[in-house]
């Protein structure tokens, strides 16, 4: 395989604390030297000048293995929820999902934390993990039992398996369809009050503290959920948590006229709880920004508003959207792209999210100033459900290298 | 009966505006105080017809009206077929078992048969909020929305409006108190835009379990205490409360219920003299109300309600379909 020389391009590396001016030369697959490295004659070169190289993104939760979509994002490795079908409850199905996207993205199977997702009877979570599991995950659903909770929490931290949880409280989300509020008023839609979120992460956080279990906020999206997970961090709780950008820039307004697409699992939020996410961004308390990619096709949106089903495609727009959340909260570049690197990466134990001499060669060029309208019928992704189709964003995704290979053009 | 007020005059249309420049009628939410005016303007006229031994007009003859009704109703789907009929319309009635419409695949299938049918106006009754809304979008004709979830049941506000104008002259400035289930009630929403947007007084009286979020922001003032929400109320609504709440967990028992919010001869003393009592039906009698109340004729305009559902109706089939039968003036807006 020839070398990969990527010159002039600002590396930012947030998991080394690099922002700086650096040619990238990549060898076997792997990063070789960052810096002023001599080139090879042999080398492949891309001219990356006025471009970002970052660690290709790591997304740390995806409903739907979309490997094309990924690439177009700049996403070269993914953490895929259980909830495929069949479930991933079963050792096979874990091996089976790590391999999907190989060798361009790089799929990390989350298991099932319950057999079918049912809430009731554990999966068999340790032979995922053997399998190729990176966490186990809840899925779409809060665990509604607190003693299966709590045995799951205290079998996963016997194997150090973190555990990613969809906190709204299953009791008070039942048949609702939004957020409790004047929207959700207006337009008669069945609604379960914001707070469904912070009884949930306050009764996971106590389990997971008792049990001394590692666990994972897939979506915070409400003050009331951000302030639980400080003071649980406070009395030292191991607990990390995401966002995705939907809920940094938009609230329960813009379902107004029924609008599917904004039909979002958990829903969105009042202004208030919007701003306190900034807030959350701004001073850390959110760990990553996730696409939290699910995409839908026409027929399962073009419903009446009760029916279509929750979800939007993502992938593509992630590094987009958090440019324009990050710029509203004050967030620097380097510490957006740590949310969607390096952070992750820890956080679950998977390879790259950044860019060390050895490190496995999977980047992303973009340009951060580049304006672009999203267009969602120019979507690679089979969805083309996003509440953004149309909204002027900044930063384009040029080009993404998985393991030493260009994997996309842009 | 005693003899009623002369009427207080409905809100004036603008020099320029046009009094009802909407295709359809989705919602109340959104429409000028003079286009409600307009509309209850023009139901007067029929509930002089509907009084007459000749109740025909054939202005819509030739047109057809299909009722579709994806949720069970029998005196809506009834008002509206005699509100069609009597405008010598060719009216059609599907009615289509919720249970096998639940699964809203074809919900949009649905719509484009109907439309291939070529009909001159769609009155649709949904359990999804937005639904009819949705159909609207698909469909060449006017559609009229005859509920839809609990989002909005514009012709119920409509009559409601009418009654209450022709018992008290007036709507501006009287206090009115919608008491019970506003929660899931279409027929609540759709009553606080127009009794607002007509400068009512109006106050929401339920449970808190009962109570949607953010009222007040529709101009609304809530009460827990019924005899606090009724004080010196002009109009009472009761709403009905539906048997499946107590499953729910959302009021502990009907006794309770009738108890605390359930309108008693008693309760009614505190509200004003000549107070009209309301209900869009069918009632739960000894639940939400007292026979004694339901059937004070002096008080109660329960039944004139159903009346006025009628000529409301009529108003606005014929309103809706102006624009294709081509009455003067009315060609471009729809």
């Amino acid at each position: 395989m020839r070398p990969l020389a990527i010159l002039g391009a600002r590396v930012i590396d947030p998991a080394r604390g690099t922002n700086t001016a650096a040619d990238i030369l990549i060898a076997d697959r792997a990063v070789a030297a960052v810096g002023k490295p001599e080139i090879p004659s042999d080398a492949q070169r891309i001219d990356a000048s006025g471009l970002v190289a970052a660690p290709g993104l790591v997304d740390a939760g995806v409903f739907k293995s979309e490997p094309a979509a990924f690439l177009a994002g700049g996403i070269t490795r993914t953490l895929l929820m259980p909830d495929q079908s069949p479930v991933i409850d079963d050792p096979a199905l874990a091996e089976r999902a790590q391999r999907i996207g190989k060798p361009h993205v790089w799929v990390h199977p989350l298991a099932a934390a319950t057999r079918g997702l049912a809430g009731s009877e554990l999966a068999e979570v340790a032979l995922m993990k053997a399998a190729g599991a990176v966490g186990i995950a809840t899925g779409r659903r809060q665990i509604a039992s607190a003693a299966v909770m709590h045995r799951l929490l205290q079998y996963a931290a016997a194997f150090d398996l973190v555990t990613v949880v969809h906190a709204e409280d299953a009791a008070l989300t039942e048949g609702a369809e939004a957020t409790t509020g004047e929207t959700a008023t207006r337009l008669g839609l069945a609604s379960a009050p914001a707070i469904a979120e912070a009884v949930a992460i306050a009764r996971d956080v106590r389990l997971a503290e008792a049990a001394g279990a590692r666990l994972h906020i897939h979506q915070v999206t409400t003050a009331e959920g951000l302030d639980v997970i400080r003071a649980a961090r406070a009395r030292g709780a191991r607990i990390t948590c995401g966002t995705a950008p939907a809920y940094l820039l938009l609230n329960d307004e813009a379902v107004t006229g029924y609008r599917t697409f904004t039909r979002l699992s958990p829903p969105l939020r009042a202004e208030d709880d919007r701003r306190a996410l900034l807030g959350g961004l701004a001073d850390g308390t959110i760990d990553c920004l996730t696409s939290a990619h699910d995409p839908r096709g026409q027929d399962e949106k073009r419903l009446p508003f009760a029916q279509a089903m929750p979800g939007m495609s993502g992938a593509e727009t992630l590094l987009a959207l958090a440019v324009s959340a990050g710029e509203n909260a004050g967030v620097p570049l380097s510490r957006l792209i740590a949310m969607m690197s390096a952070t992750p990466a820890a956080i679950f134990g998977v390879p790259g999210g950044n860019l060390g001499v050895g490190a496995p060669a999977d980047i992303v060029l973009f340009d951060p100033g580049a304006p672009w309208r999203i267009d969602a019928s120019k979507f690679v992704s089979a969805g083309d459900n996003t509440p953004f189709d149309g909204l002027p964003v900044q930063g384009r995704v040029r080009w993404t290298v998985k393991g030493g290979e260009i994997a996309f053009a842009g | 009966m005693t003899s009623l007020p002369e009427p207080a005059p409905l809100p004036a249309v603008p020099p320029g505006a046009h009094p009802f420049p909407h295709a359809h009628l989705l919602g109340i939410e959104g429409l000028k105080p003079w286009e409600i005016g307009f509309l209850l303007g023009e139901a007067e006229h029929w509930v002089t017809l509907g009084r007459s031994a000749h109740k025909r007009d054939d202005r819509l003859a030739s047109l057809t009206q299909i009722n579709a009704f994806f949720e069970n109703s029998t005196r809506t789907l009834l008002s509206f077929e005699i509100a069609g009929k009597r405008l010598g319309a060719d009216v059609v009635n599907m009615a289509v078992q919720s249970s096998s419409m639940k699964k809203g695949e074809t919900l949009l299938d649905t719509a484009l048969t109907l439309n291939a049918m070529h009909p001159d106006v769609i009155v649709i009754r949904h359990d999804a909020s937005g639904a009819v809304a949705l159909i609207a979008s698909k469909v060449d004709c006017p559609v009229l929305n005859a509920g839809d979830g609990r989002h909005e049941h514009p012709t119920q506000a409509l009559l409601d409006a009418l009654t209450i104008r022709r018992r008290k002259g007036r709507i501006e400035g009287l206090k009115v108190a919608i008491c019970g289930d506003i929660l899931h009630s279409r027929v609540a929403r759709s009553n606080f835009h127009l009794l607002a947007a007509l400068g009512a007084e109006v106050r929401a009286v339920a449970p808190p379990t009962l109570m949607p979020a953010g009222v007040e922001r529709f101009g609304v003032a809530a009460f827990t205490d019924m005899d606090a929400g009724l004080e010196g109320a002009d109009v009472i609504m009761m709403l009905r409360l539906q048997r499946e709440r107590m499953a729910g967990a959302y009021v502990p028992s009907e006794r309770e219920y009738f108890h605390f919010f359930g309108l008693t001869a008693k309760r009614l003393a505190t509200a004003g003299d000549n107070v009209l009592v309301m209900h869009p039906g069918p009632m739960n009698r000894g639940v939400e109300i007292e026979s004694q109340v339901a059937d004070d004729i002096a008080r109660s305009a329960i039944t004139e309600q159903v009346e006025m559902g009628v000529a409301v109706r009529m108003a606005c089939l014929d309103v809706l379909t102006r624009a294709r039968r081509g009455v003067p003036g009315w060609e471009t807006h729809a």
